[in-house]
């Protein structure tokens, strides 16, 4: 087992002549639960899909436990993306079924017993259900799975703030304690006293990657707090109001 | 017990603290055993990591002990846990008296407000 779970060398990404991640260089240790932090646009989901091979780079490297994206890396992934994509006619157990042959490290019966907790039932299809219900479904299938690495993208994004609550919790003791989770968001004030370490990505460039403790020490300010000054400043640079 | 978070401080920091205070109030009783790191995590909706290190800090001021087979304890040493009350009611002292030289009074003013609450009581 490498030491080291994820490292980004020079990370290059562009669509066309539109830059979305500019050199990038990140290393993420095991056990953590890491919030990667940006207003939209900064280059946050596009990281995450070329970490779990969605996405080829434009330029740079990555290496998931030492390997270059592949069926190996994807095996120890467990991505949730930002929309939904299962057919509606599913039932969540049918989902369970597929993720069971997909992946050799999905617990059903804990994925039942996280439904039980959620208040989402399994039989019933993703057509009957609120997009709040669908996220959960799609949370349950994600961490009901022993993985290396949870690239979570905006997972709480669509449910009310109590059930918030809830599934960081559920996050907070299904994950594996030799695995780390990646939460992309930019509700931070809701995941912040969940977060171990904090990337802030602001133009497809890192600016800053350090601990929530190490934040909350050097500023006097909670993350949310930093998070929104270093974003308001970028507005009155800019001057186009 | 209830969990409450400021942002001006590190988070460990305050749950160091508001261990402290449980076990000075007797909430937890001296040599009694505290729950598990990811029981109190949990209960705390903090990351494991975060509550480990609010419990190294316990153990290094001596309020707790760390036993190999039956997890962490509160100190059986009644002396270190009335030392730390001791120290946190002077601490409430100091933020009183600054409070109160904040608003201009002296603290032999303190001393005459002091006087009269008790004497309201």
């Amino acid at each position: 087992m490498n030491e080291l779970l994820v490292t980004c060398t020079g990370l290059t990404k562009y669509y066309g002549q539109k830059p979305a991640l500019t050199g990038v260089n990140l290393e993420l240790g095991r056990g953590r639960i890491v919030g990667l932090l940006g207003p939209n646009g900064s280059g946050k989901t596009t990281l995450i899909k070329i970490l779990c091979g969605l996405l080829q780079p434009t330029d740079g490297a990555i290496l998931i436990d030492g390997q270059p994206a592949g069926p190996y890396t994807k095996s120890v992934i467990s991505y949730l993306p930002d929309r939904m994509y299962f057919a509606d006619w599913m039932k969540a157990t049918d989902l369970f079924d597929l993720f069971a042959d997909f992946y050799a490290d999905f617990d059903r019966a804990r994925a039942m017993s996280m439904c039980a907790s959620l208040g989402v039932t399994p039989s019933d299809r993703l057509k009957s259900m609120s997009k709040g219900t669908k996220e959960k479904v799609q949370l349950v299938l994600v961490m009901a799975r022993k993985a290396q690495l949870y690239l979570l993208d905006e997972p709480i994004a669509g449910v009310d703030p109590a059930a918030r609550d809830f599934i960081l919790n559920t996050i907070l003791t299904n994950y594996n304690e030799d695995g780390t989770v990646l939460i992309s968001t930019h509700l931070i004030s809701d995941i912040e006293k969940v977060l171990d370490e904090a990337i802030f990505l602001k133009d497809g460039q890192i600016v800053l990657h350090d601990t929530a403790d190490n934040i909350r020490e050097r500023e006097n300010k909670s993350v949310d707090a930093l998070f929104r000054e270093v974003f308001r400043a970028q507005n009155m640079e800019g001057g186009a109001f | 017990m209830e969990w409450r978070f400021t942002d001006d401080r590190p988070i460990w920091q305050q749950l160091t603290d508001q261990l402290t205070l449980s076990i000075l109030k007797g909430e937890y009783p001296p040599g009694g055993r505290l729950p598990p790191v990811r029981e109190l995590a949990a209960q705390a909706g903090v990351n494991p990591n975060t509550m480990q290190r609010a419990l190294a800090q316990l153990e290094q001021d001596g309020l707790a002990v760390a036993n190999r087979t039956t997890g962490r304890t509160v100190t059986e040493d009644i002396q270190v846990i009335e030392a730390a009350a001791k120290e946190r009611a002077k601490a409430a002292v100091a933020a009183c008296l600054r409070i109160l030289s904040e608003l201009g009074y002296t603290p032999s003013d303190a001393l005459v407000f002091l006087k009269e609450e008790l004497n309201h009581e």
